[in-house]
Order: structure tokens, then sequence, then C-alpha cells
């Protein structure tokens, strides 16, 4: 035989017992053939579009799942950021747009849509504000559409006045899912340095330097590593990163496989394989457990960000070596209530928003999924953004704050949202005002790191 | 796609019969046996199978629902994966 059984029974132990899984397949669409000043051709245009495109997307990955033997989680779209297309719209409300996309996503079966977006690091256009005003609304009345928000970039610096706008942005969509424990902020992510061609949500939009359509794909596997570094008997350091290396290869390999696979049977270009330890609710899917199984009590304590650098440097290492294609975020997910271990160690006062700001520094997003009491000012959000973005810009990385200020609730109390969006507690915020540096409004600017031509 | 050659695992407790019930399943499918090996692994028997399948008229969905179900019978769970997925994650 020309594999070996011992390969044989490591794939399959990797699937059903540590969870390994294509995390989503997503479509990749332009809509910037879709413009148009009448918002109804304008809605027909999208929709016909991307249930054209996508019509094919959900039956071929089920059929390719069930060929491999691979789970495929998550089947997504992304489009052209939405404040760009519909920019030339006369109309001054946006909402049927977002009901149009979830519309759109409902009838092709597909799990999410993002690119409710705009990318407004340097200044905002009319049609930046329209959107962004839209959002609460938008996510309160959608339940597949994604927003995000770029804000800065290295490039171009920190957009104070947009961070200052997205504070109140993120607050009203709470108050409007505030039935649903804020459920809206889920869905809505505020970048700096965003990649345009993440497969993941909330984040995910076809970026403007992006094909017609693409097929981007997302592979997880915390669980896999968690067990490969406990089958370890006392590693040092060294043979832990190894070890992360290794299986990440594998992974990242089950993932190309089933990406060119997809692609070549819609007939869609092939675009980024996205290797990013995403963690699910189910225990022992968390990347929290990993830093803990290499030798720390309880994730958050110190000496946090040191694992987890390392497992961020050896996940890249091992999915660089594996795929041509790699892309997107590329890294660890840290966020908190879609992981047991975090919320474990959150709950045993282990881990912090001031911890967990510290290791989005050296990971591969940012302050994901975290919950806030629901009476923080709208300044204090702009300024935990306005603190991730600054991480990101100086480090020329991605950064991403999706927080959820839960109406009516308080440190110690829970948000549920089920599924892959989990539970999370409330986690404290500093009490000081930052209200003051906020209103300042204007623009940082682009760091000396960006001057590099 | 670059075969029509699946991995066929089967997992559970031993039994009177196993291979017997299976290849027959796999017999009216005109599914071929290319390789076979079992073991006890970590005290759970394994067999493995590299089949090949015929490269016309062959219902994989159907094939894994009968093997599925075959398995079920005798307490035992039965894969059929392409042979890709292996060949991927191992191989370069």
């Amino acid at each position: 035989m020309h594999i070996n059984p011992y390969e044989i029974m490591e794939t399959i132990r990797m699937v059903r017992m540590e969870h390994l899984d294509i995390r989503t397949v997503t479509l990749g669409i332009s809509l910037r053939d879709c413009s148009h000043p009448n918002i109804e051709t304008f809605n027909e245009n999208i929709y016909d579009k991307i249930t054209a495109h996508a019509k094919r997307l959900v039956s071929t990955t089920n059929e390719i799942q069930s060929f491999y033997g691979i789970p495929i989680i998550n089947k997504r779209i992304s489009v052209t950021p939405i404040a760009i297309v519909a920019e030339s719209c006369k109309d001054p409300d946006l909402v049927s747009v977002a009901k149009t996309m979830d519309e759109a996503a409902k009838d092709t079966d597909v799990d999410f849509i993002g690119g409710y977006s705009a990318l407004v690091h340097k200044g905002t256009t009319p049609g930046d504000l329209k959107l962004i005003n839209s959002i609460p609304e938008s996510l309160a009345s959608t339940e597949t559409v994604c927003s995000s928000v770029n804000v800065a970039t290295t490039r171009a610096g920190i957009n104070m006045d947009a961070i200052g706008l997205m504070g109140n942005i993120i607050k009203k969509t709470a108050e409007l899912t505030a039935d649903r424990d804020g459920i809206g902020c889920a869905k809505l992510v505020i970048f700096a340095n965003a990649p345009e061609d993440n497969p993941f949500m909330a984040g995910a939009f076809h970026g403007i330097g992006e094909p017609e359509c693409v097929i981007n794909v997302g592979v997880s596997g915390p669980g896999v590593i968690n067990a490969a570094i406990r089958e370890l008997e006392t590693p040092n350091l060294t043979e832990i990163s190894e070890t992360i290396k290794k299986t990440t290869f594998k992974i990242t390999r089950m993932g190309e496989m089933i990406g060119k696979e997809v692609s070549r049977r819609l007939g869609i270009e092939f675009g980024i394989l996205d290797l990013s330890l995403a963690p699910t609710p189910v225990i022992g899917d968390s990347v929290a457990t990993i830093l803990e199984a290499m030798g720390l009590e309880r994730c958050g304590t110190h000496g946090t960000t040191a694992a987890l650098a390392l497992l961020n440097d050896a996940v890249k290492k091992g999915g660089a070596m594996a795929s041509s294609s790699v892309g997107g975020l590329s890294g660890a997910f840290i966020p908190v209530s879609e992981d047991a271990g975090m919320i474990e160690a959150v709950e045993a006062g282990a881990l912090t928003l001031e911890k967990l700001e510290a290791m989005t520094s050296i990971c591969s997003v940012g302050l994901d999924m975290i919950a806030v009491p629901g009476d923080t000012p709208t300044s204090t959000l702009s300024a935990i953004i306005a603190d991730e973005m600054a991480i990101g810009v100086i480090n020329r990385k991605t950064t991403a704050v999706r927080i959820i200020p839960a109406p009516g609730k308080g440190v110690g109390d829970f948000v549920e949202f089920g599924g892959l969006l989990g539970r999370a507690p409330i986690m404290s915020v500093s009490n000081f005002s930052s209200e003051i540096f906020v209103k300042r409004g204007g623009r940082i600017p682009a760091p000396i790191q960006s001057l590099t031509n | 796609m670059t075969s029509s050659r699946f991995i066929i695992t089967v997992i559970g407790s031993d039994r009177v019969g196993i291979v017997a019930r299976i290849t027959t399943v796999m017999a009216s499918f005109n599914v071929n046996i290319v390789d076979i090996s079992q073991t006890i692994m970590q005290g759970i028997f394994t067999m493995i199978m590299l089949a090949e399948a015929p490269k016309e008229n062959f219902d994989l969905t159907a094939f894994q629902e009968a093997m599925d179900k075959v398995g079920k019978k005798m307490g035992v769970e039965v894969k059929v994966q392409h042979e890709d997925a292996f060949r991927f994650m191992h191989r370069i």
C-alpha cells in the first residue's frame, strides 16, 4: 500500500477525534458591474449576480466533503465592499441592499455573506458614510450579512474620525439587537490593514484587487495541534515548535487539496488558503488549551504572549511550506466567546482585556468576540479600537476589533449567541475616560514604517 | 481527481464475518480490492483497504450509504474516502 496504515489512521483520528475540518469555503464575487443610481435596479443586479455565481457552491462543496470524508463546515460568500458599488445610488438608505444580500445568501443556502463594508482608512466618501450609518439597522434586520470597516492602514495611518463614529455604530448595533444580547456586533469587524482575500467571517470581503470570482479556503485545526503537543513527552519549546510546524503542514495540505478541487469543479479560480487556528466552543478545539499544553496553568498568565508567538509563527512556517497560496489572515485566532479555554480563563480571572490586547500584537487578528458592559461609553469603545489599530499599523499587520457592549449586562454576566459564535463572559473595561482624546478626531499620521519607497 | 481509488477504513470491535460482509457489499458495487491490511491499533480492530471503483456508472453516495449501513449492523464504523485525502496530507 502506497500510504501506510499509520498515516491513514492519523488522518482519520484528526477528523474524528480532534475536530480537523475545512472551516470555510468562501466564494468571492465582484459586484463592480452592478452599480446603478436606482437602488431597486442595483439590488436586482446584485441578487442576480450573487445567485448566478453561487448556485452550485453548496452542492459542490457537499459532494467534495463526502468524496474525501473531510468535513467542510461553512460555505460563504464575500462581495466587493458595498460602499464602493453603492456609491452611485441616489437613495439615502442602504438597508435594502443588506436585505438583498441576506436573501441571496439564503437562496443559495450559504451560512454567511460578507462585504457590507467600507474602506475609510484615509477618509470617507458620502457613499462610505451612508453605508456606515446604515450598519446598525442592516445587521439588526438580516441574519447572514456581515459587515466590516477598515479604519487604518500602515500606509495611511489611523482615521480617528472614523473610529469615533464606529464607537457609536457599535453601540447602536448592540441596542438594535438587545433582545439577542447584541448579536449584531458579532457580525461587525473594525480593521487595520484588512486583507482583501480573507475567507473568515465576519471580516471577509472581496477586495478591489481581486479577480471577478475566486475561491478562498479557510482551514482550521486547534484540536489537532493541541493533541499533537500533548502527545510529546516532556518536550522543550523547540520541539513543540517543530511539532506544530509539521502538524500544520499536514492540515494545510488537506486544505489546499479541497480548495483546488472546489475550484476545479466550479470552474472558478483558486485564490488563497487561509490557515488559521480558529477555535470552536467544542471542548479541546481551543487555542487557549494549546497554550496551556505548552505548560501554562491558565491562558492569560505570564508567558502567554510568548507561547502564542511561538504558536503563531510555527503555524505560518508549516503553512507556508505546504502551499504556495497561503494568504488571508493565516495564524491563530483568539476569539473569546468561541473558545471554551478562553472563556474558562476569563472566568478564572486569568485573562483580562489588557492581556488579550498584548496577545494581539503577535497573533493574526485582534480583540475578537469580546463582550463588555452595556453601559461602556462609546468613547471607550472607540479608544479600545484605536489602541488595537495602533498595534496593527505600527507592526504592519492586520488587527481587528469585534466587540459587543452587551445591553443591560455587566461584569459577571454572560452573553449567549449559540452555534459557532458561542458564549462570552462580560469583561471589565477601564473606568477612566478617553473621551477628550477620541473627540479630538483627525488622523494619526502614517508611521515611519510606511516610508519604504 | 487523479484516480478512482478509495481508502476504506473499518474501525470497531472484532467479530466473525466483518471482512466477508464488507467485501460482499463492495462486490455488489463492482469495487475491487487493490490492497488490504488488518491490525489491532490501540486495542481497536482496524481494517484498511485500498479499493478501486469502476470508472463509469459508479454511484459513490449509494456505495458510501451501503457501506455505512453494513458497518452499523456489525457495530463498526466504515468510511469510504478518496485516496487523495491521505496522499496529499502525507506525501509531497
